[in-house]
C-alpha cells in the first residue's frame, strides 16, 4: 500500500538511471542518513561510537570490497585481511615517513598500494578458480603476514613491532575523539558504498556478473577476462586496504599485522555469506550480523544475570547462539539477509493484499 | 495487558543492572581472557585475581573500610574485544575504573594510547611496553616489578651463575628460541648487547605462532651446539619446544625460560622432558604463604571461590592472577592515604602507583612476605628494578633454583630512555618528573 510506485512518472533519463529510482526508497534512504549522521552523533556515547559503531562501519567497508570480488566477481578470496594490512601499512609508512601529506591522500595511498599487491595476487585467477584460487590467495594471507613481521622496514624500526598509529588530522581538524573518527569513517563509508552501487550496475560491474556466471560464455562475448579479473582484485583489495587503514588509524590506534590474520579473512567472508553475495545491503547486513550480535548477546549476558554466570559461560554460550542463528539463517535463506530483505520489500509491495 | 506487564518487568530488570554497579565502591575491572587459544592461562589468572579482591572483602572489609567491586568481561586475547571491554567498563562504578591489567602486550598497545584522555592508568607487571617504565614520558603505564629487557639481563646473570661467573660466559654458545611476533623478538637488542659486553656468541631460532610445529627449529639449535639456549615463548610453544628439545637431546638443565614460559600449563605436558628445566618468575615457588592459606579460609571455605580450588597457590598461573590483585589493593591501598577513605578513581589510583613503597613490614601486614621483593616505585622509574627469582621443575612442582637475582638497570636504563625520548620526540611530549 505505502510502497507502491504507482503514480511515480520519470521525466528525465537521469532520474530513471538514479540508484534508487522507487521515491519511498530514497525517503528512507535519506531517513537512514540524517540518522547515521544528524541523530547517532547526539544520542550516543563513547562507548557505542567508538566500540560498536566504528568497527561495524570499517568491517563493512572491508566486507564491501570482499563482496566486490566474490559477490560480484565469482573470485573466492580467503586473503581478505592480508590486503588490510597492506593499505594499513601503506599508510603508515607513508604518513610516517611524509608527515606533511594530507590524511585523505594517505588513505588513498593505502588503498591503491593494496589495489597494486591484490591485483598482483589476483594473477592466479586467471587460470585457477573456486577451492583453488582460495587457496591461492590463502597464500596472499599468510605471505604477508610473514612479510610485515619480518622486516622492520614496514614498522620504521620500531623495537617492539607494534607501532601506534599517530593522530590524525583532516582539513586542520584532530581526529582524536570517537566523534570525529565516527565522521570521518561513516563519510568514507557511504561515498565507497555508493560508488560501489553505481558500478555494480555500470559496465564493468556487468562484466564482472558475467565473469561470476559463466566466464567462458563471458569470454565468448568478448570480455576480456584479465582486464575484468584483476580490475575486481584492484577494486576489492583498494576497499580493503582503505578499511584496514581505517581499522589501524580509528579503531585499533595500533598498526600491527596480528590484527589481520587469518581469523578476520574467514570473518569477513562470513559476513558476505551471511548477508548476500552480490548485494550492497549485504555487506552492511552481514557486517552487523557478525560484528554486532557477539556484543549484544554479551551484553545482555551481563546485564540479565548481573554476573551470576561467568564470562567464560556466557562466552561460550554466545558462540553457540551465534552459530545457531548463522546455520538458522543459512537454511531459511541461503542467499544472505539481503535476499531476506529484498523479500520483505517485496511483500511490502503488495500489502496489505497477500499477492 | 501483557505488553505492559512486559515493559515494566523489563525496565525493573535494567534498573537492578544499573544500581547493582553505583554501590560506593572502588571498582576494578578484570578484563580476563578465558575462551580463545590462551584461554588456559587466562582462566587461572583471572581466578587468581578476583579470588584475591574477593578475600581483600572478606578478610579486610575491603580497602580503607570501602570494598571492592569487580566486573569480568571476556577479551579471548584479541585487541578490538578488549578495546570494548575497556569501553565498556571504564566508567562503571561511583569513581570509574581504578586500573586495568591486560595480561597481554598486544592488548596493551591498544589502549596505550588511551588510557592517558581517559585518565586511568594500565599496570602492566611483567609485560607490555618496555620503554613505558620511563615514567616521565609515560605517565599512565606502569611495567610494574620487571620489564622484558630486565629480565633478560637477569637471566643472562643467571646464565653466568650457572657457568661460574660473568667472565664465563666468553666464548659461550648461547641459543635464543623465541616466539615470532613482536612480543618474541623484543629481547633481541637487548640480548644482542649484552653478547657484546660479556662475549657470548648469540643466535636467535624464531619459532612460527602458534609453535606446534618445532622440529625443525630444534634440529637447527641441536647443530648449533649451543651451552645454554633461552625459550621466550607463550601458550602452547613452551610445552612442544620442551618435548622437542629432549627429542633432540639438549639437556633441559641447559634451557632457561622466561616468565611466561614457566607454568605447569608448560611443564606437565611436556613430562620427563621438562624435569630440570629451570624459568624465571616474579616471586617465589611454594605455596606456604600466608596469602593463599587466607584466600583458602576466607574465599574457598566460605564456598565462594572462583577457580578449582587445587589451583590456589600451586598454579603459577594463579599466583600470577594474585600478583595483579596484590598490585591493584596496594596502589588502591597507597591512593586511600593521601585522598581519603572513599572510592578511588583511576587518576588517584595513578598516584597510589606513582608512590608504591613495599617495604618488608607492608609485605608482612598483608601476608605476602617472601612472596613478593620490595618494590619501589618513583616518577620516573616505573619499574621498581624488583629483583627475578629461578626456580627449577622438578617433575611435580617448581623450587627455588637462585636467590634474588637484580637486573642490570646499567645495560636497561639508558636503552629505556633512548627509546622513549624517540617517542617523546615523536610525539611531542615533554618529560615531567625533574
Amino acid at each position: 500500500m505505502f510502497y507502491r510506485e504507482a503514480g511515480q512518472f520519470k521525466t528525465s533519463y537521469e532520474a530513471d538511471q538514479s540508484i534508487l529510482p522507487i521515491f519511498q526508497d530514497r525517503i528512507a534512504m535519506y531517513i537512514m542518513l540524517m540518522f547515521a549522521f544528524i541523530v547517532f552523533p547526539f544520542i550516543a556515547n563513547d562507548y557505542w561510537l567508538g566500540s560498536i559503531l566504528i568497527p561495524f562501519l570499517v568491517l563493512s567497508l572491508a566486507a564491501l570490497g570482499l563482496n566486490v570480488l566474490t559477490g560480484y566477481a565469482g573470485q573466492i578470496s580467503l586473503g581478505s585481511a592480508a590486503f588490510m594490512a597492506v593499505g594499513a601499512f601503506a599508510a603508515f609508512n607513508l604518513h610516517v615517513r611524509i608527515p606533511e601529506i594530507p590524511f585523505l591522500v594517505v588513505f588513498l595511498w593505502g588503498g591503491l598500494c593494496s589495489a597494486a599487491v591484490g591485483m598482483i595476487f589476483g594473477l592466479p585467477s586467471l587460470r585457477i578458480k573456486g577451492f583453488y584460487l582460495a587457496v591461492a590467495t590463502l597464500a596472499a594471507q599468510f605471505f604477508i603476514e610473514w612479510l610485515f613481521t619480518h622486516f622492520d622496514w614496514f614498522t620504521n624500526y620500531s623495537t617492539s613491532g607494534v607501532i601506534t598509529a599517530p593522530p590524525m588530522h583532516i582539513f586542520g581538524f584532530a581526529i582524536d575523539n570517537p566523534l570525529s573518527k565516527y565522521f570521518v569513517v561513516l563519510t568514507i563509508v557511504v561515498l565507497c558504498a555508493f560508488g560501489i552501487r553505481n558500478l555494480a550496475r555500470s559496465e564493468i560491474g556487468r562484466a564482472w556478473m558475467a565473469v561470476r556466471d559463466m566466464d567462458i560464455a563471458a569470454e565468448a562475448i568478448g570480455i576480456n577476462l584479465m582486464k575484468t579479473k584483476l580490475l575486481a582484485f584492484g577494486v576489492s583489495s583498494f576497499l580493503c586496504g582503505l578499511a584496514g587503514a581505517l581499522w589501524a588509524y580509528a579503531v585499533l590506534g595500533t598498526v600491527e599485522p596480528q590484527a589481520f590474520d587469518i581469523i578476520r579473512s574467514f570473518e569477513i567472508l562470513f559476513m558476505i555469506i551471511i548477508g548476500g553475495l552480490g548485494s550492497v545491503s549485504g555487506a552492511f547486513l552481514g557486517a552487523g550480523f557478525i560484528v554486532l550480535l557477539p556484543i549484544l548477546l554479551n551484553n545482555l549476558g551481563s546485564l540479565v544475570t548481573g554476573g551470576a554466570i561467568s564470562t567464560e559461560t556466557i562466552a561460550h554460550i554466545e558462540y553457540m547462539i551465534f552459530g545457531a542463528f548463522i546455520v538458522f539463517f543459512l537454511i531459511v535463506e541461503p542467499n544472505g539477509l539481503a535476499r531476506l530483505w529484498q523479500i520483505g520489500k517485496e511483500k511490502l509491495r503488495l500489502w496489505p493484499f497477500p499477492y | 495487558m501483557i505488553y505492559r506487564i512486559l515493559v515494566t518487568l523489563i525496565s525493573y530488570i535494567m534498573l537492578i543492572g544499573i544500581t547493582v554497579s553505583f554501590a560506593a565502591e572502588h571498582f576494578v575491572p578484570v578484563t580476563s581472557y578465558r575462551t580463545g587459544p590462551y584461554g588456559i592461562s587466562g582462566a587461572p589468572a583471572a581466578n587468581g585475581y578476583v579470588d584475591y579482591l574477593k578475600m581483600i572483602n572478606a578478610r579486610d572489609g575491603g580497602v580503607g573500610g570501602v570494598k571492592l567491586d569487580w566486573e569480568e568481561c571476556e577479551t579471548a586475547y584479541k585487541p578490538d574485544r578488549f578495546v570494548e571491554c575497556y569501553e565498556r567498563l571504564k566508567n562503571k562504578g561511583v569513581a570509574g575504573a581504578t586500573v586495568f591489567q591486560p595480561l597481554g602486550t598486544g592488548l596493551t598497545y591498544s589502549v596505550i594510547d588511551r588510557v592517558a584522555d581517559d585518565k586511568i592508568p594500565l599496570i602492566t607487571m611483567g609485560y607490555g611496553r618496555t620503554d613505558a617504565s620511563d615514567g616521565s614520558i609515560f605517565p599512565w603505564v606502569f611495567p610494574l616489578l620487571v620489564n622484558y629487557w630486565s629480565l633478560s639481563t637477569a637471566k643472562i646473570k643467571y646464565i653466568g651463575n650457572l657457568a661460574g661467573g660473568m667472565d664465563k660466559l666468553k666464548g659461550l654458545k648461547i641459543a635464543n628460541v623465541y616466539h615470532d611476533s613482536a612480543y618474541g623478538k623484543e629481547t633481541g637488542p637487548v640480548l644482542e648487547k649484552q653478547a657484546e659486553l660479556y662475549g657470548f656468541d648469540l643466535k636467535g631460532f624464531p619459532v612460527a605462532h602458534p609453535g606446534l610445529d618445532q622440529k625443525a627449529t630444534w634440529l637447527n639449535v641441536r647443530r648449533y651446539k649451543p651451552d645454554y639456549v633461552i625459550l621466550r615463548g607463550w601458550g602452547v610453544m613452551n610445552q612442544t619446544a620442551l618435548k622437542e628439545a629432549a627429542r633432540a637431546r639438549i639437556p633441559a638443565e641447559n634451557i632457561v625460560g622466561v616468565s611466561w614460559s614457566c607454568s605447569e600449563l608448560d611443564t606437565v605436558p611436556a613430562g620427563k622432558a621438562a624435569v630440570g628445566y629451570t624459568c624465571s618468575s616474579m616471586y617465589n615457588p611454594g605455596s606456604h604463604y600466608k596469602v593463599f592459606k587466607d584466600i583458602l579460609k576466607y574465599v574457598h571455605e566460605a564456598g565462594n571461590g572462583t577457580g578449582p580450588i587445587e589451583e590456589v597457590g600451586n598454579q603459577q598461573l594463579y599466583k600470577t592472577g594474585v600478583l595483579m590483585g596484590i598490585m591493584t589493593v596496594e596502589a588502591i591501598n597507597k591512593a586511600t592515604e593521601k585522598y581519603g577513605n572513599k572510592p578511588m578513581s583511576g587518576e588517584q589510583v595513578r598516584w597510589g602507583i606513582e608512590n608504591l613503597d613495599l617495604t618488608s613490614e607492608r609485605l608482612e601486614k598483608m601476608g605476602i612476605k617472601d612472596f613478593i621483593p620490595n618494590v619501589k616505585i618513583s616518577c620516573a622509574d616505573h619499574e621498581g628494578g624488583a629483583p627475578v627469582k629461578f626456580q627449577r621443575w622438578n617433575g611435580t612442582s617448581f623450587e627455588p633454583a637462585s636467590d634474588w637475582v637484580t637486573t642490570d638497570q646499567n645495560i636497561v636504563r639508558p636503552m629505556i630512555e633512548a627509546s622513549s625520548s624517540a617517542y617523546a620526540a615523536e610525539k611531542g611530549i615533554t618529560p615531567r618528573c625533574n
